[in-house]
């Protein structure tokens, strides 16, 4: 790419202090997402995907810190960047929407006053031309009669209409970059289609890029141009969203995509075992030395249990992170 | 009455919900009119969202909710409204696996105690037989002899999980419930429980009722499928042609809803549900799924429709049965 990107990672450390012990929670990430583009970071719980949104959002708070590497915002960098600075960012060029609604809306405010409150915080509005503008923003997110729903409280409205309106709330100024951590985790599947839809279409006519966070590589892939898989702290693979299913180079992707039951698969070749991968994701106080996944990899070498692997580039697009490959 | 390990007549499990003073009593009707069976060995796969009722029937079938209307026989014994269920009896036929490996354990019990109670409370009163009973399921499950002294809290999600699946294959029952039984769990330990489950289901020729919202498990593991909606059955067939020839609109917008790759055009995008769930303390008239439904016409707000044969074995409750597809 020759244009510089609207969001650059650059080896991101975060680092989690327990009693006495720092522990690196997140090793090493980097990771560029262009102009309206829609990239995916894919990992269990625990494997820092999460904080690494929050990192972007400066929102990263004790005992997590920022303990190395560069984050950079359209060829600003925002990691030191003064608490008054970062708020005004945040919102306006860089915007976030979290798993559960319920808890990210503020129970005691009208989820119009919740929208209109976007507009008089960062674009200087009045509150009468911001609560006409919430009803506008309830209108594209598709909420039914929103003249009425401005005036409700979260708890009035049902799961998908609480994520909506976080949507609207995270659209309203027209950032840049949206950061959706698991929108749809806490929502049913027909309602987590409906508004994976409205994401993708709403963020595509106003050319927001998006970083998307999800444990549903399937999702991910569905929405994202780009993906990368976490593991324990580290990104080991970067692939084009297509190519990722078709041929993951890590060996942990492999199980990952193999271990999972794939709608049609009986049908074709009856039923077979599923492919397990051996073991369970190491807690951050026992990451193992060399490659994290080496307890559980079908391809373990004694190279793998003491050498951390370089991210080496893929023949086509992406980087993995394995001796085995490169 | 057929040879069916467990059959459902006409169930239905209402709440009255709200008071006198404020609003008035309200009926819920959380499962209403449920007719289903499940026969010896089989894995039923039972399909649906939040609120549509199936944790309710699963409470029900295990005898802990008593039905409002209809009957529950399970191995030879009736439940009904006026007649409880022998619990002692329930509990050697019927047992339940819980979503939540982290909630549904004591954690003040060794998992030699989980696993040994009931035995004990079942007449399994020499030690060495209880002993050798619960290391043989442990066992089974895929945990080590030294590890039962341990308590919950000395596990991992998936471990805790095969604690609750030998917690319920103790007693030896015939059916089990399986209630999201992975969805708790890390994408990387999903395969193992799986596969444990189907292990153990051929070895001790047990009946699953697999509850799940992930269609991919579904119809890895189930030999049919049911699919529930705002507390009754709407669709209900081999698990082939659930998922091959859908015949409900419903049926076909979870199938669509399905973010996979490799999937994706199998269902065309025009099969998705608009809106979400109704409430079922309010259902719409006619078809409950009227409002979300892309075929909607008027006799679907007039009448509920026909719970019909497309197939042998094969019943969808929606006016173009013959139509959809």
């Amino acid at each position: 790419m020759t244009t510089t990107p609207l969001l650059k990672v650059e080896n991101l450390r975060i680092a989690l202090d327990g009693d006495g012990v720092t522990y690196d929670a997140v090793e090493n990430v980097s990771f560029e997402i262009g102009r309206g583009e829609a990239f995916g970071l894919v990992g269990e719980s625990g494997c820092g995907k999460s904080i690494t949104a929050l990192s972007v959002m400066g929102l990263l708070r004790r005992p997590l810190s920022l303990a190395g590497g560069k984050i950079v915002l359209d060829g600003q960098e925002i990691q030191n960047v003064s608490a008054a600075e970062m708020r005004r960012l945040r919102g306006k060029r860089i915007a976030m929407i979290f798993q559960e609604p319920m808890t990210a809306l503020n129970p005691l405010s009208p989820v119009g006053r919740q929208i209109a409150e976007m507009f008089v915080l960062h674009q200087g509005a009045n509150w009468t031309e911001a609560m006409d503008r919430a009803e506008d923003a309830l209108r594209q997110v598709r909420v039914p009669s929103p003249e009425r729903r401005i005036k409700d409280y979260p708890h009035q409205l049902s799961g998908g209409m609480r994520q909506r309106v976080m949507i609207a709330i995270a659209l309203a100024c027209g950032p840049d970059l949206l950061v959706a951590d698991e929108p749809t985790t806490a929502l049913d599947v027909t309602v987590q289609a409906e508004i994976i839809d409205l994401m993708a279409e709403l963020c595509a006519a106003k050319g927001t890029a998006v970083l998307m966070i999800s444990h549903d590589l399937g999702l991910v892939a569905n929405m994202c141009k780009r993906v990368a898989v976490m593991y324990a702290g580290r990104i080991v693979e970067s692939q084009v969203a297509d190519a990722i299913f078709a041929a993951p180079t890590h060996p942990y992707t492999q199980g990952l995509i193999d271990s999972l039951p794939r709608l049609g698969e009986r049908a074709k070749r009856g039923r077979q075992k599923l492919r397990e991968i051996s073991g369970v994701v190491p807690s951050i106080a026992n990451y193992p030395p060399g490659c994290r996944f080496n307890p559980r990899c079908p391809a373990v070498t004694d190279l793998c249990r003491s050498v951390v692997p370089e991210a080496t580039p893929l023949p086509a697009e992406g980087l993995v992170r394995c001796h085995h490959h490169g | 009455m057929a040879e069916g390990l467990l059959s459902l007549d006409d169930l239905a499990v209402h709440f009255k919900v709200g008071n006198a003073l404020g609003g008035g009593i309200k009926t819920l009707k959380a499962v209403d009119g449920v007719t289903l069976d499940v026969k010896p060995g089989e894995c039923l796969g039972l399909v649906g969202e939040s609120g549509c009722g199936k944790s309710t029937l699963a409470l029900a079938i295990m005898g802990l909710l008593p039905p409002t209307r209809g009957t529950i026989g399970i191995d030879g014994q009736q439940i009904s409204g006026s007649t409880p269920p022998d619990r002692m009896k329930m509990a050697r036929t019927v047992q339940m696996v819980f979503q939540d490996p982290y909630a549904s354990l004591n954690p003040r019990q060794t998992v030699r105690r989980t696993l040994a109670d009931p035995l004990r409370l079942h007449g399994v009163t020499d030690k060495a037989e209880v002993e050798a009973r619960v290391i043989d399921m442990m066992a089974k499950v895929g945990l080590r002899p030294e590890q039962a002294d341990r308590y919950p809290h000395e596990f991992s999600g998936g471990q805790r999980q095969r604690i609750g699946i030998a917690r319920a294959l103790i007693l030896k029952p015939k059916l089990v419930l399986c209630d999201e039984p992975v969805s708790a769990l890390d994408v990387s330990i999903r395969a193992q429980i799986i596969n444990l489950l189907l292990e153990l289901k051929d070895e001790m020729g047990l009946a699953y009722i697999m509850i799940s919202h992930d269609l991919g498990v579904v119809e890895h593991v189930s030999d049919r499928v049911a699919v529930m909606y705002l507390g009754r059955i709407v669709e209900q067939g081999g698990w082939q042609e659930i998922f091959e020839n859908p015949r409900h609109p419903y049926t076909r917008a979870l199938i669509a809803a399905i973010p996979d790759p490799f999937h994706r055009a199998a269902i065309g995008a025009n099969a998705k549900a608009r809106g979400e769930i109704a409430s079922a303390l309010n259902p719409p008239p006619g078809c409950h799924f009227n409002p979300r439904c892309p075929l909607k016409a008027d006799v679907c707000t007039a009448e509920y429709p026909a719970f019909g044969e497309v197939s042998p074995g094969h019943r969808a409750a929606c006016h173009f049965r013959d139509r959809v597809g």
